[in-house]
């Protein structure tokens, strides 16, 4: 329809005497490409070009000067680490999302549940910790687990547990991340989740309150499907971001005790800029590549599927 | 304070529902109940933050209560913002954000407008590809970024690395996809013929955006803003990575790398400091909070 209205007013403007690259300078597709082209350097330098340049670096030895193929790849294959590396990822992305998830979820709940004049309230405190820099509250999460000072082995000595060593024990380490983890994303659930939960029309609870149908039976016929896009373009995403973190782990463990909490994130930055392996450590980051990719072709595909409904 | 919304909230409930509302009530209880519980994980960190830094270091290691201040101090805070190389972090972080900010939001809105609005060959493909910009994390960019520095640095003598200024030039690839896919849900909502009128009548492009497009969708653009400010205020991979010098850096790298020497934790200054750089982000949450909640639910529920 816009074409229909500029052709219109462009026309009595080409009758008159105007140079061609006056013209070509009116013309939409010139402004809107001019337009765009700022966001298409961003893009093409620094995202494009970098991904692509990483697939190359992946495949030069450590000085940088030699092609080893996948020599690389062959040389992580055979290391220890790598495969701890790879168990840990996929254990702290898969388990954080799916809590982020029902907590996210519960939450959103019982937000939805009170009067909505306190919900703003509710809502407001409940989203601190996602606003909160991730580097600076991750600071706090490794005061309140300090191995000497720990206000929680405090309140545990109370109720008569012995101390635990949150970030030294390689299982206590493991829960520690993905804990914090499920703390700073699981408010992120919560506001997409209330949001859904606010567009699910009122009469279907009604019609199952007559019909008899009890909470459980509400949740499962009736909130879950209707908000089944929402929840699986929310929980795909936080795969992404999850599975790619790396502020809580390089703050609060630094990949220990004995590497057991690495990521690929956080490996790949100590393999590649503290030990200067630049190209083991693109290698390593490039794991992250399949994930990703399954997650975003989902996501595309949940959100074309979005555009038709409405 | 529950109990007054609780108070208040129950007549209605009771006359909505008549028989069941006893079920009702109780649900409301138990509502308050678990959100109390969540409302206490979720904030004890930040109060935890709050209270360590109002502690003197011989507190901080004595064998009292951790969760509560005996004698509290502004000392923590005094020290700090006396100090030389805190206020640099502060200023860095603080300059890097502002530009990234008004940087991010010229590309971003110039770019959502022509996506949105003038169909040209390629524009659906290409808000496609921002998006597909936003979903690829910086954890997967900063080794060939850290090697294309050096190569800019052999290329041109410029160099890159340990600038804060280079933060400028990183950042915003991660905040510019995400605004202008915000931005072009926004500019896609506002009705077609408001800006058909507006070419009817003779405005240029640049008119119907100035003059319509902004002022309609000043909601969006206040969501886009604080979101590419707190992401840029709370970066921490690009500045670790690419700097090091004390005075080139910004607030979390800084906090991290200065306040803890070694294996001495000086956890009042750690915690006051996290508190302080914690702060413009909740400061602007707390004013801005609406349009901060509909910059997060935009990314999925528009475009």
């Amino acid at each position: 329809m816009a074409d229909v209205t500029i052709t219109r007013t462009g026309l009595p403007a080409e009758a008159g005497q105007v140079s061609s690259l006056q013209r070509l300078m009116r013309r939409k597709s010139t402004i809107a490409f001019i337009m765009t082209l700022p966001l298409l350097l961003v893009i093409f330098t620094l995202v494009a070009y970098p991904a692509f340049y990483s697939l190359h670096l992946a495949t030069l030895n450590k000085s940088m000067v030699r092609f080893v193929g996948l020599g690389n790849f062959e040389f992580l294959f055979g290391r220890e680490t790598f495969w701890l590396v790879v168990y840990q990822s996929c254990l702290f992305a898969v388990t954080a999302v799916i809590f982020k998830a029902i907590i996210g979820f519960t939450v959103a709940h019982f937000v939805h549940n009170i009067p909505s004049k306190g919900q703003r309230k509710w809502r407001g405190m409940l989203l601190v910790p996602w606003v909160i820099p991730p580097a600076m509250s991750t600071l706090a999460w490794l005061w309140l687990f300090d191995p000497s000072y720990s206000a929680f082995n405090w309140l545990l000595a109370h109720v008569g547990v012995a101390p635990v060593s949150w970030t030294g024990n390689t299982h206590w380490a493991r829960f520690s991340v993905i804990l914090v983890n499920i703390w700073v994303g699981a408010p992120f659930f919560m506001i997409m989740y209330l949001a859904a939960l606010k567009s699910v029309p009122e009469q279907l609870y009604e019609a199952s309150e007559i019909d008899g149908a009890n909470w459980w039976q509400r949740i499962w016929y009736i909130t879950l499907p209707m908000m089944r896009n929402i929840i699986s373009i929310t929980a795909l995403f936080s795969l992404i971001v999850t599975f790619a973190n790396f502020d809580i782990v390089r703050v609060l463990t630094g990949g220990g005790p004995l590497d057991s909490t690495h990521l690929f994130a956080t490996w790949a930055f100590r393999v590649g800029i503290e030990s200067g392996d630049i190209p083991l450590g693109a290698c390593v980051s490039l794991f992250m590549v399949p994930i990703l990719a399954v997650a975003a072709t989902l996501i595309l595909r949940d959100i074309g599927k979005r555009g038709n409904e409405a | 304070m529950a109990d007054t919304a609780l108070a208040t909230g129950a007549p209605t409930r009771a006359l909505k529902y008549g028989s069941i509302a006893k079920d009702r009530r109780w649900a409301l209880r138990l509502s308050y109940f678990f959100l109390t519980l969540f409302a206490i994980f979720f904030l004890m960190p930040p109060i935890y933050m709050f209270i360590t830094s109002l502690k003197t270091s011989a507190e901080i290691s004595a064998e009292t209560n951790p969760w509560w201040v005996f004698n509290p101090t502004l000392a923590n805070y005094i020290e700090l913002l006396t100090q030389d190389t805190y206020l640099i972090f502060f200023r860095n972080s603080a300059m890097v954000s502002v530009i990234v900010v008004t940087i991010s939001m010229l590309i971003s809105v110039f770019a959502a407008f022509a996506l949105a609005r003038m169909r040209f060959w390629g524009s659906t493909l290409l808000a496609t590809g921002v998006f597909l910009t936003y979903l690829i994390p910086e954890t997967l960019l900063f080794i060939p970024l850290f090697k294309m520095m050096a190569m800019v640095r052999d290329a041109t003598g410029i160099e890159l690395m340990n600038n804060w200024w280079t933060m400028i030039i990183l950042y915003p690839t991660l905040t510019v996809p995400f605004c202008t896919w915000i931005m072009i849900g926004y500019f896609a909502s506002i009705p077609k013929e408001l800006d058909e009128a507006a070419l009817i009548d003779g405005a240029t492009w640049i008119q119907t955006l100035t003059k319509i497009f902004i002022p309609v969708a000043l909601p969006g653009i206040i969501a886009a803003t604080i979101f590419a400010f707190t992401v840029s205020w709370a970066q921490f991979l690009y500045p670790l990575a690419f700097t090091t010098s004390t005075d080139q850096l910004v607030l979390p790298v800084g906090i991290i790398t200065t306040l803890i020497k070694g294996d001495v934790f000086n956890w009042g200054q750690i915690m006051t400091g996290a508190l302080l750089g914690a702060a413009p982000p909740l400061i602007i949450y707390a004013f801005l909070m609406d349009y901060y909640i509909a910059g997060l639910t935009a990314g999925a529920t528009k475009g």
